[in-house]
């Protein structure tokens, strides 16, 4: 794949060359550049191991999703769209977005003074026909991205059991989650970047 | 052999946010210390790291590690302007702390503490929770925080506002911005590949 032309994070913000914003972000330009070099790393790595193109950006548009970014959104269902799956998996996210969105955070606590805290809210569990389209492996996927998007407190143990007997690897699972973790973090910058530049 | 997770050994989990060191303990095998190859250790950035087995862990997929740390550094440590280094760190504590890291906010709460010289306004941070009245400008910081740590997110003109009646300026508006995306970031690894121990009795 050739390289972008633009940044990603200026794409999703809004950051024109020249602009004052342009300008901050090239104060801290070690954080500029990696920040790219994450987003490379895990939608276009060297290798993509044991996660598929198709997947990290199915996982994507059903985090973006979740966190009711427009722009995030759009970004990742366009990538995904260009892989050319099947028509019904795109309707199959957005099915599954509707179904599993909310207000986070939420969970619970360690059992003692911190249980005063606790502030319960659903474990989400892809359906049946979202299943069947979606596969075993991309449906515990998007369980386990639920769980960290909204009430990531709850994470177990067992829900990294269900990775692994859905089929991916401890390695896989480390790199499901840095994407569902570096997403959290890119859709906050850019959300962040652009309510600075009207404000 | 299909991996397994591991059930981490009998310990003491910490039941309270605690300024104390922790111990991290992980749910799955991360990569052994003495046969790390050149780019896993390009990954963990400083050797020092190939002790933890957090670092060790996310190894596994050492690109995404090493561009992650690198990013990490410069909102943080990057000493031009913006933000004081005591306030990013708040920043990073007071979102660990709305978002139920115990871990995180411990580590991040002594960095708090030491740069800011206000350890005991943060241990207030750490048991009164984000809505502590700390003063206006870590009041504006930590509810900027807050509002960008929602999902769906909450963070709007009037958070920009505020900071800035508060004497921030741009850059140090994104230094907020990026520290408390940031441990977003962080605290979903954290929380989710492994878990806070007390350290056994010396």
């Amino acid at each position: 794949m050739p390289p972008a032309l633009t940044d990603v994070m200026d794409a999703l913000a809004g950051i024109k060359p020249g602009s004052a914003l342009d300008a901050v972000r090239n104060r801290r330009p070690q954080a500029r550049e990696q920040t790219e070099a994450s987003f490379r790393a895990l939608f276009e790595p060297e290798s993509f191991a044991g996660v598929s193109a198709t997947e990290r950006d199915a996982l994507a548009v059903f985090v973006t999703g979740l966190h009711g970014d427009a722009v995030s959104a759009a970004f990742y269902a366009d990538r995904l769209a260009a892989a050319g799956p099947s028509p019904e998996v795109p309707a199959a996210i957005d099915a599954a977005i509707a179904a599993a969105t909310g207000q986070g955070p939420y969970g619970r606590y360690p059992a003692g003074p911190l249980s005063r805290e606790d502030t319960p809210g659903p474990s989400y569990h892809v359906g049946p026909e979202a299943r069947r389209i979606l596969g075993a492996r991309l449906a515990a996927a998007f369980d386990h991205a639920h769980l960290l998007v909204f009430h990531p407190r709850d994470a177990a143990p067992a829900r990294l059991q269900a990775l692994l007997d859905a089929g991916w690897s401890t390695t896989d699972i480390v790199t499901l989650s840095q994407i569902i973790a570096f997403l959290s973090f890119q859709i906050r910058v850019a959300a962040g970047l652009r309510v600075l530049a009207t404000a | 052999m299909p991996d397994k997770i591991i059930e981490p050994p009998l310990h003491t989990a910490p039941a309270v946010f605690t300024p104390a060191l922790l111990d991290w303990r992980p749910w799955l095998k991360p990569l052994a210390e003495e046969s790390l190859t050149e780019r896993q250790m390009a990954g963990l950035v400083d050797a020092v790291r190939a002790k933890s087995p957090y670092f060790r862990l996310l190894a596994r997929d050492p690109d995404a590690l090493r561009a992650r740390t690198l990013t990490d550094k410069d909102i943080f440590y990057n000493p031009e302007a913006g933000l004081p280094r005591g306030e990013r760190e708040l920043a990073a504590a007071a979102t660990s702390r709305f978002n139920g890291c115990i871990y995180c906010a411990s580590v991040h709460a002594r960095h708090s503490a030491t740069y800011s010289k206000r350890a005991d306004d943060v241990q207030r941070l750490l048991d009164e929770g984000v809505a502590a009245d700390l003063g206006e400008r870590w009041n504006a910081i930590i509810a900027a925080c807050v509002a960008l740590s929602a999902t769906p997110i909450d963070f709007a003109s009037e958070h920009v506002e505020r900071l800035r009646r508060a004497g921030l300026d741009d850059l140090a508006i994104a230094d907020v911005i990026h520290a408390a995306a940031f441990f977003n970031w962080a605290n979903r690894l954290m929380l989710s590949l492994g878990e806070p121990a007390l350290p056994a009795e010396a």
